[in-house]
């Protein structure tokens, strides 16, 4: 088949479905407040966000298009992998409603499928897949971020349970949470990697305590979770005992696909350029506001064209190459310089939450804000330079004085 | 959607990889780096009897008539070889030019010979309204720039006519053609400058152009694709050099490859290859189907595929230390590609500046 970036006669098709289905049924009273809200942050004017998230979630779930890539039987949508590209496309901002079942859907739900058994495959993908049950991922510890093999949180087997005591940082959307996907260490005498173990536990456990962290920010999506004598059942175990590092691989690896929707901010910029009073008219005549821009056009567009590319390879059943660990890493500081080139424009006005006409006031400030973070959560600027250089490019791998030794015999710093 | 080549398209790559792996080796620029012939006979030669330069232009005037993605792929790979060819000039520009703009008679006299690289031909498609003046199909004045100059054949001018813009032809053969040779920086690609003195011109633009400066857009945005793509190959190259050269290398007891700072680097001249390939990809697609986008993915193309050629090859001599400063080490000489590259149809500026115009355009 040769490259084509049009619909074929069936994505068309699959398109003008989801469009009528859209016309129909999308919450078009909260289009507009949507369309104005900053990434990652979900806050509706009139309405409880996770309430009109869940409504989204089910009414896509009754009309086939919810976990849009996953497989029909577990509540998914069946999607190709071009599908899910038009299907992503035609929700548009809608998708910011998706935001707390992105861990659940993204991440745990394939993890499950990997390594949860039938009974519980069928006792839980469907409510993920539906909204009516939110996950969360606890995996970052306070010292254990970029170093996640380097987890403290003690499993203890007793009887048919396990025992968790511990702390959880970074947790998005923990105070939501019915589930979590726990990562915790089993055998502190097994070398750093080999002592892990892959569970999920009730949030609603005696012993677990979300407490939202005030990010710099503002927001409050992030949490902390501490674990204190948490009982869970054997069974809510994935994979084998001391397997968890190969689990946490997999549930990383489906990370990176959905790293692809990071945004950067570029087309608010650019509107912004085209509709800005400035001193000298609009800042798009200014060649030199013309050059950036055009940097970061070109970044932009690459990264949607590297997704293309990605999923063409999906759907030929081949795995991503190379192109898919480029996403976050670009996406970020590509976002964290526009965002800044956004309030540099707009001068002293910078310095206040100023009024963006289509977007929230302070739109540029709040992203302004929030890229730090972006540059950091799933996987650092540093750790993906390291994966690009070890993995793709065949670069020695950092060393590790620690890999080989007991886990409770290593030196602490 | 499918956004990759097909498996036919990649074997074809990889025979035309294998071909300059032999015959567009560093010795093979070198001599033509140190000789007056300007480029390689042979190689060029030989890529056209493979059917390689004429990928693009139909079986009628003489091409094997593949298509565009077919060009592109050859594009990057003459670009990593670092072919000392004037693909550039022959085949993405006066070719292209001659399949637009030129009447069925001219495309039958002269891309057969292109097609085969029997003939060279270059262009002067100006921007600027210093044009020579064509009068009673005479051309008279000077201009300073022509890349491959010197080895072409022919040579397609905008030139000033009744004050509007018009597109010749004109034989370097012709006794009112003077070629003075200019020191090119990329000395595999050889500029000269043309002084025509009542030289013999052929009118090109048929009736269909009102002038020929919607020509000549439309050349350099079908040229950009191609040209970025053969920076693509170029930088592409320039960061294996350097991984390769990164593990091989030691200091302070360790492959230089495995200090932090290396590791970033290379990952980062990583990420902007692999931008620079998608956003090609779809300049292939739009050049191939004459896509509406074609302007917006030629700017779109060239202005990433230029940042990733200049920070690759720069840091294809970071990485080598002082060994890449010599002349005998081969960075240089895709050092000077890159700058080459770069600047040709007006640089990063114009590029920037179309690809913010065509985004506005669609946005309006």
């Amino acid at each position: 088949m040769t490259m084509d970036f049009k619909d074929s006669p069936n994505d068309a098709a699959y398109r003008a479905s989801a469009q009528n289905w859209m016309a129909e049924n999308a919450p078009h009273h909260l289009l507009g407040e949507l369309q104005s809200v900053p990434f990652f942050t979900l806050s509706l004017a009139r309405e409880d966000p996770i309430a009109a998230a869940r409504a989204w979630q089910r009414k896509k779930a009754e009309g086939g298009y919810a976990a849009i890539h996953w497989p029909k039987e577990f509540g998914g949508a069946g999607a190709s992998p071009i599908q899910r590209v038009i299907w992503n496309q035609e929700q548009g901002a809608y998708a910011k409603l998706d935001l707390p079942f992105s861990i659940g859907t993204g991440m745990v739900g394939p993890t499950l499928m990997s390594f949860a058994t039938e009974n519980q495959k069928r006792d839980f993908l469907p409510k993920i897949a539906s909204g009516e049950e939110i996950w969360c991922q606890l995996f970052s510890e306070p010292g254990a971020g970029s170093d996640l093999a380097g987890i403290f949180t003690r499993a203890e087997r007793d009887g048919d349970d396990w025992v968790i005591n511990g702390q959880k940082v970074w947790t998005s959307f923990a105070q939501y949470a019915d589930y979590g996907l726990l990562f915790a260490r089993s055998d502190f005498s097994a070398p750093k990697h080999k002592g892990l173990t892959m569970f999920f536990i009730d949030m609603k456990s005696p012993g677990v305590e979300v407490r939202p962290i005030r990010q710099m920010n503002e927001g409050s999506t992030f949490n902390e979770v501490y674990l204190t004598d948490v009982r869970i059942p054997d069974s809510n175990r994935l994979g084998g005992v001391g397997q968890g590092w190969k689990v946490s691989i997999n549930t990383l690896m489906h990370e990176r696909m959905s790293a692809f929707s990071t945004p950067t901010g570029f087309e608010e910029l650019f509107k912004l350029c085209r509709t800005m009073d400035g001193p000298n008219g609009h800042p798009i005549d200014d060649p030199v506001v013309r050059s950036k821009l055009a940097r970061w056009a070109a970044l932009s567009s690459g990264l949607r064209y590297s997704y293309y590319r990605s999923v063409t390879k999906l759907a030929r059943g081949e795995p991503p190459g190379p192109e898919a660990s480029i996403g976050k890493l670009a996406a970020a500081g590509a976002m964290q310089q526009i965002t800044r080139y956004a309030l540099e424009l707009q001068g002293e006005e910078a310095t206040v939450m100023a009024p963006e006409p289509g977007l929230g006031d302070g739109w540029f400030q709040s992203m302004f804000l929030r890229a730090a973070a972006l540059r950091i959560e799933a996987g650092s600027d540093e750790i993906l330079r390291n994966i690009i250089a070890e993995r793709v490019l065949g670069l020695p791998g950092e060393p590790h004085s620690d890999k080989d030794i007991p886990f409770n015999k290593r030196k602490r710093s | 959607m499918n956004f990759d080549f097909t498996d036919d398209q990649k074997e074809l790559g990889s025979v035309v990889r294998r071909f300059l792996d032999e015959h567009s080796t560093s010795s093979h620029i070198r001599s033509v780096y140190e000789s007056n012939c300007g480029y390689d006979r042979e190689l060029w030669t030989g890529l056209g009897d493979l059917g390689m330069l004429g990928a693009a232009i139909p079986e009628e005037y003489g091409g094997s008539g593949a298509g565009y993605l077919e060009l592109c792929i050859i594009a990057e790979e003459i670009g990593r070889a670092l072919a000392p060819i004037p693909f550039t000039s022959s085949i993405c520009l006066a070719a292209e030019a001659i399949l637009l703009a030129g009447s069925e008679q001219q495309k039958f006299r002269y891309l057969p010979e292109i097609a085969t690289g029997r003939k060279i031909a270059a262009v002067a498609l100006n921007h600027n309204n210093v044009r020579p003046i064509l009068s009673d199909n005479q051309l008279n004045g000077q201009i300073s720039l022509v890349h491959d100059a010197p080895l072409a054949d022919y040579i397609i001018i905008t030139a000033t006519q009744n004050e509007r813009a018009t597109l010749v032809i004109i034989d370097t053969q012709d006794c009112g053609v003077t070629i003075e040779n200019r020191k090119a920086v990329d000395r595999a690609h050889p500029i000269g400058r043309v002084i025509l003195e009542n030289a013999s011109a052929e009118s090109m633009v048929g009736a269909a152009w009102k002038d020929a400066s919607g020509v000549c857009r439309i050349v350099h945005d079908r040229a950009a694709i191609l040209i970025a793509f053969e920076q693509l190959g170029g930088a592409e190259r320039a960061l294996e050099t350097a991984r390769d050269y990164a593990l091989e290398r030691h200091a302070f007891n360790r492959p230089i490859g495995s200090f932090q700072a290396m590791k970033h680097m290379l990952a980062d001249m990583f990420v902007a290859t692999q931008l620079a390939r998608s956003n090609c990809y779809f300049g292939a697609w739009a050049l191939q189907t004459n896509a509406d986008d074609l302007p917006l993915a030629a700017a779109t193309a060239r202005v990433s595929a230029t940042e990733a050629y200049e920070q690759c090859s720069a840091n294809n001599i970071q990485v080598h230390g002082g060994i890449g400063f010599t002349w005998d080490v081969d960075c240089h000489l895709f050092y000077r590609r890159s700058n080459g590259l770069a600047q040709l149809l007006g640089g990063r500026s114009h590029w920037d500046d179309r690809l913010i115009t065509e985004l506005d355009k669609r946005t309006a």
